[in-house]
This record gives C-alpha cells, structure tokens and sequence, in this order.
C-alpha cells in the first residue's frame, strides 16, 4: 500500500482533472494531490487516492465523483483508499496554490514559516483580501480540519489559512 | 484470527473512538465558537484514525465483520479503552486536562508506534501524528493559558489536573495480549514511554504555573474491559442508533 511518487495515465489526466475538491470546489483533485496513482488494467481503471486529513468527510464523495466521471468517459473503475505515504500540503501544485488564493484561502507557508505563524504569532500570512501581512491567527482550527481562522488587521476581513501539513 | 492483534487494535482505536463521542458532546456547546469547532475538529480527526483501524480489525476478525459492528455492536466489557477518555466533559478544564493528558502519550505512542513491523499500523501511525501533533499543541497551549491566567481559571484546572491525574498511570499499563504483539515487534513497549511522559507533562505543567499533583494512587481497568460508572451511559449515547434501528445506513 505504498505509492512513492504519482502515477497517472496520460490519458486519464484531463478527466480526473475536471472532478473537483467538495469542500473547494475551485480546486481540482489532480491540484490537490490526493490522486496517487491512476493506471489501466484489464480495461478496469485503479484509482488509488489518499485522504488530507484521516477523518476528511470529502474522501467518500471524491471516490464517487471519480467513479462518475470516469463511467461518463465509457471507463469502470475501482477506487482504492490508501494512507502511506501520508499526504502533505508540499502536493498542491503551483495551480492549485493559486486557486486557492483566488477562492480566498491562503496557501500554506513552508513548514518553518508555519510554526513561526502558529507558535510565535509571526505577521507573514497575506491577507487574501488587500495582501497586507498585517494578520493575526484567531483560531488553530477553522471550517475546515485542515484550515486554521485567520484575520487581517488592515481590512479586517476574516480568512481561512491553509495549514501546512508535512 | 489473530486475537491477540485484533485485541491490541482495539485497545489503540477505542481510546480515540471514545474520547472522539466525548468531545463530539460539545459539538454546539462548546465555550465559544473556536473552541467548539476546535474540539469537533479534533474529534473529526479521532474519528478518521478509527476508521482506518476498525477497518483493519474487520479484516483480521472475518465473519464478514464491518467496522460499524466494530464501533456500535459490543458490549461495555469488550471496549478496551483507558478510563482517561471515558471521563465526563465536566467543563472547559476538565475537557482540555483530559485532552492534554492524552495528547502528549498519544503522540509518544504514535511516535513509536510508525516503526511497527505490521505496514498497516506503521501507515496509520504516520498519517495520524500529524493530526495528533497539532492536537498536542492547541491542549499544551490551553493548559498554559488557564493556568497561568485568572485565579478562577488556574483554580478550575487545578482541580480538573487532580481529578483526572489517577487516570495517567493506566496509560503505561499492559495487558497480555500487549505484551504478545510487543514480543512480536508489532505494538509499542508503552512501560518505555513512561518516563519521558511525565516528563513532558510536568515540563507543560510548570509553564502553565500548575501543580503537580502528588497523588501516588492510580485507577486502572479500562484496558481489560472494567470501566468506570460513566462509560455504560457514554456508550447508550454512542450505540443507540444501531440498537434502535439494527443494520440503518445513513
């Protein structure tokens, strides 16, 4: 149940890249980086996806939306669940980070920048509003297991921060 | 079946099943709204690493077994969780004492627990402590600002670190079947854990201003199946679905 490194059938690709993330809905799963590998055998095509958090009530309705749209492409498919190695935020792509900021979610700093943020109340977030860095954490948990609430002192307007998970 | 692994999942899982249904209790009534989402957030998370375990002991147990029969299906004396989870939410600072307490020999056990010889419990252990880590640091932080803040605050957690300190020995407790899967290079020699804990523990304890309670008498039984008087009541919560309506779906 390892999968080192993503494997994704070319042909796949621009069908798995129209299913979208439930929870953010600008987001495609291939930006996302939870689908680890996609290849066809025997005319069945194996899926293998992992969960950003454990308890991440998306990973049910991303197996179905995958089954969809792989069956509207004339394809069957099987959707296997695996956990190792373990997702980290390193896997949105370049994309994905950008979609993120347009929807109104700042992206995830790299891990030292991170618990700068989190653990010594650092001011580097931008302000997904007015891109000030004048923001400060108002909560470690925020919509989402995997976001954290934030707030920009310039603006005020509240936003989600994309925690970074390594 | 393996029974002595299928026993040793179930000792891991239902500690984060049943401390999962203790904070889902404050989902809507928590202190304020980011605790109260912070305290489902973290339950959410306990929930996800069940699943992923009950699923394993499903497979191990046969019968056609499901991780729902699993989870809603047995009886008081065959869930083997410490009595630290089963404790009642109280208040704010029993809710977070008792969340303190678990996250820091939680993420010690998961530490240890990512070198298992069994793959699937190493992936578990390596998906969940990264959640767990971050578990540790929003209850570490929690003990330090009610500790180190108004007299009522540090009074109340005082109280609840008192109350609740009798049930950290336990933790480091083994049963025969632990000792079984530990001989056979699968579970974590928790009574190796022990000290770094307390250490750990006291190190937080002394930021957050507390004292160190000097009780010496431990509870202990969770782990073989005897459970403190408000497990039976937790459980009724937890199981009535499925008892109401055997077999519903949602």
């Amino acid at each position: 149940m390892t999968a080192t490194e993503q494997h994704i059938d070319q042909d796949l690709f621009p069908i798995l890249e129209k299913v979208s993330d439930p929870e953010i809905p600008v987001l495609s799963i291939m930006e996302m980086g939870v689908v680890r590998s996609a290849v066809i055998e025997n005319n069945i095509v194996k899926v293998q996806i992992t969960p950003t958090y454990s308890g991440c009530p998306a990973m049910d309705v991303i197996g179905d939306d995958i089954q969809k749209a792989l069956s509207d492409a004339g394809y069957t498919s099987e959707i296997e669940l695996i956990l190792a190695p373990a997702w980290t935020t390193d896997w949105i792509t370049p994309k994905g980070r950008k979609a993120l900021e347009a929807y109104g979610i700042a992206a995830p700093l790299d891990e030292e920048a991170d618990k700068a943020v989190l653990l010594n109340g650092k001011r580097i977030v931008q302000c997904t509003n007015c891109s000030s860095q004048n923001t400060r954490m108002i909560s470690q948990f925020g919509s989402t297991a995997c976001k954290a609430q934030f707030q920009c002192d310039d603006c005020q307007e509240p936003f989600d921060y994309f925690k970074c998970l390594k | 079946m393996k029974e002595n692994l299928y026993k040793y999942i179930l000792g891991i899982a239902d500690n984060s099943l049943i401390l999962g249904q203790r904070l889902g209790e404050l989902c809507g009534h928590g202190p304020n709204l980011e605790t109260d989402i912070a305290c489902t957030n973290i339950s959410l998370d306990l929930f996800g690493q069940v699943r992923s375990y009950y699923q394993y002991a499903a497979k191990i147990k046969g019968e056609n077994a499901t991780e729902d029969d699993i989870a809603f299906l047995r009886k008081e004396r065959e869930y083997l969780n410490v009595l630290l989870v089963e404790q009642p939410n109280t208040d704010f600072a029993y809710t977070i004492t008792r969340q303190f307490l678990f996250d820091v020999y939680h993420f010690l056990f998961l530490t240890e627990l990512q070198k298992s010889h069994d793959m699937t419990l190493a992936a578990i252990a390596k998906k969940s402590i990264k959640e767990v880590s971050y578990h540790r640091r929003f209850s570490s932080d929690w003990m330090k600002r009610l500790g180190d803040g108004t007299e009522e605050s540090k009074q109340r957690i005082q109280d609840a670190l008192d109350a609740l300190w009798t049930y950290t020995d336990e933790l480091f407790h083994q049963t025969e079947a632990d000792k079984i899967i530990v001989s056979e290079n699968i579970g974590v020699d928790v009574t190796t854990l022990k000290q770094l804990y307390y250490t750990e523990v006291e190190t937080i304890l002394s930021e957050a201003t507390l004292e160190v309670p000097e009780s010496k008498w431990f509870q202990k039984g969770g782990k073989d199946g005897i459970h403190t008087e408000h497990m039976g009541y937790l459980l009724s919560d937890l199981q009535y679905m499925q008892r109401t309506y055997p077999n519903m779906e949602w």
